[in-house]
Formats: structure tokens, sequence, C-alpha cells
């Protein structure tokens, strides 16, 4: 793996999946990740990676990931993610990145009502993308969720860009909650920012009970450093 | 002065609260209830000097989400 990685994991008051975030980016990398504090201005310089991680930022006031969007740093996420850094939100991450309209569409509350905990099974919609290089078009795989607010939503004009651009990465293979056309994650325009609900970081090791989420790291890794 | 903002759900997105509190209120026993959308109502207390263009901006930007949301501001003389 590339020397001197950098990558960043932010974290906001309520974020509960940082260290497991930064643990699976320093297992992957080999490297310290950087640990930036919500209300920083600054992220640090030159960064290769940065991932928003799960959780209740401000305790999903207003609505999921809204507050979080409009804290300080995410102002220098958006400009990062416009200079083309990669940028990984995951569950309370991918509504952060919704709310920042770095990612279009909206994540509602789950149409069962019911918070899902649970693995499921995902299938690798386009391998042809910077995080998700490492696995095989079609494939199966099994990530954990954790979330009430899951429930993808998108106008049909806007889904249907999304999937003609290759755009929807994971599609859930099985009904969790409601998603429209059961997409469980999607990438921007220019293919550098990916959220999804599925927690990847909690598939790393063999003793998380599976390394399903690995891959997606080893990708983006690999992708930066043309391996 | 004082201002409501509601913030309801577009027309055409699902909404999974409203569906159940209209599933508790049939199993409650009442009858006739054919839908239930559940929003969210805002009460901000502002300055006279604090225009509409900017409850407009306050709305667009934090207080609804314009993907999902809808939102209406009255103002509420004192």
């Amino acid at each position: 793996m590339k020397k001197n990685f950098r990558a960043a994991v932010i974290t906001f008051p309520g974020s509960n999946c940082d260290r497991d975030m930064a643990v699976a980016l320093e297992e992957v990398t080999g490297e310290d990740v950087f640990r930036v504090w919500h209300g920083d201005a600054e992220l640090p310089a030159d960064l290769d990676f940065i991932a928003l991680p799960g959780g209740f930022s401000y305790g999903d006031y207003l609505r999921s990931g809204a507050m979080a969007a409009r804290s300080p740093i995410m102002r220098a996420v958006v400009e990062a993610a416009g200079h083309g850094v990669p940028v990984l939100g995951v569950c309370n991450g991918f509504q952060v990145l919704t709310e920042a309209g770095l990612l279009p569409g909206a994540l509602m509350r789950n149409a069962g009502i019911r918070f899902v905990c649970r693995e499921v099974a995902l299938t690798v919609e386009n391998n042809q993308t910077l995080f998700t290089a490492g696995y095989m078009k079609g494939q199966r795989i099994r990530i954990p969720v954790a979330h009430h607010d899951g429930n993808y939503f998108a106008d049909e004009a806007t889904l249907d860009r999304l999937e003609g651009e290759g755009r929807v990465a994971f599609r859930y293979a099985e009904e969790v909650n409601g998603s429209a056309r059961q997409i469980a994650g999607v990438l921007n325009e220019a293919g550098n920012v990916l959220g999804m609900m599925p927690h990847p970081e909690r598939m790393i090791e063999q003793a998380q009970g599976g390394i399903d989420g690995r891959a997606l790291f080893e990708s983006a890794v690999r992708g930066l450093v043309g391996a | 002065m004082k201002v409501r903002v509601y913030v309801s759900l577009k027309n055409g997105v699902l909404d999974p609260q409203g569906r159940a509190i209209q599933h508790s209120l049939e199993g409650l026993g009442f009858s006739g209830v054919r839908d239930v959308r559940a929003g969210r109502l805002i009460e901000l207390e502002v300055d006279e000097t604090v225009t509409d263009a900017q409850l407009d901006e306050m709305c667009q930007k934090l207080l609804a989400n314009m993907v999902i949301e809808n939102y209406r501001v009255e103002r509420i003389s004192a």
C-alpha cells in the first residue's frame, strides 16, 4: 500500500462509528488516520480520502444529517469534494452528504417505521468506480445496516439519471427499508463521492463476521495509488 | 415578532409516519380517516427587520429539505 496515505475521519457531536471507520482505514492503509472535529474550519492538507461516519449527529435534530451538513467543516469537505478528493459517507454520513447537496435525493424514515439493525445482502451494481473496483459486477455481498432513516428517495427523473449514468453503486438484494429501486448506495456525477447506508467498515476482519467491506477501502486506496 | 414555519412532505412522497398514525387511529376505533400526513411546525421569534426573502432563505437552506418537503411561512402579529 501507498506510504503516507492521508485519510481523515470527521467526527460530529453524536457520531458513533467514527472510531470504527478510522480503525478500518488504518487497517487497510497501514497509516494513521487524521481525526477531524466538526467545528474545525479546515481539513488537513493534501488529503487522499475523507470519511463521514455513521451515528446520530446532533441527535438527528430537525432531520438526520441536517445540522451536521451545515457545520463549519462541511464547507471544507464540499470544497475538497469539488477538487476531486474521494469522500465516503456511511449511514449518517450518507444522510449528511445528501443534506449538504453533494449527493442527490434524501433519506427518509424507513418504510416499516422500525429501526433496522441486521446484516443484509447487497448487489454490486457498478464495479467501474473508485470505491467498487475490487468487487465483481453483480457480486452479492453481506454488510450490516443499522438505521432508522435509510429509505432513499429521489424523483423518478433523478432515479433514471442515476441508473443511466451508472451511479447506483449498491442495491439491496432484499427488502430493507423501502428505498426507491432498492438503492443502497449512490455516487455523485464525478464519481468521487459515495454515500451508502450499509456499514462496510464493520466487515473488515474475519473477527467481525466477514470481510465483504474490505474491498471497498482497498479499491479506493489502490485506485489512488494506481497499483 | 413571531413567525411560524410549517414544513410538510411534498405530494407524492410516501409518509411512513403518517401511515402509522393513521393505523393507530384505526386501532383506537376512529373510522373515516382517509389519510394522515405528519409535518413539522417551527416557531421563530424574529426582529421586525427580518424580511420575507430572508425567511424564505432560512427555509430553503435549513428548515426544509427541498428535495422532499414544502414549507409555508406565516407571520403572527404580536
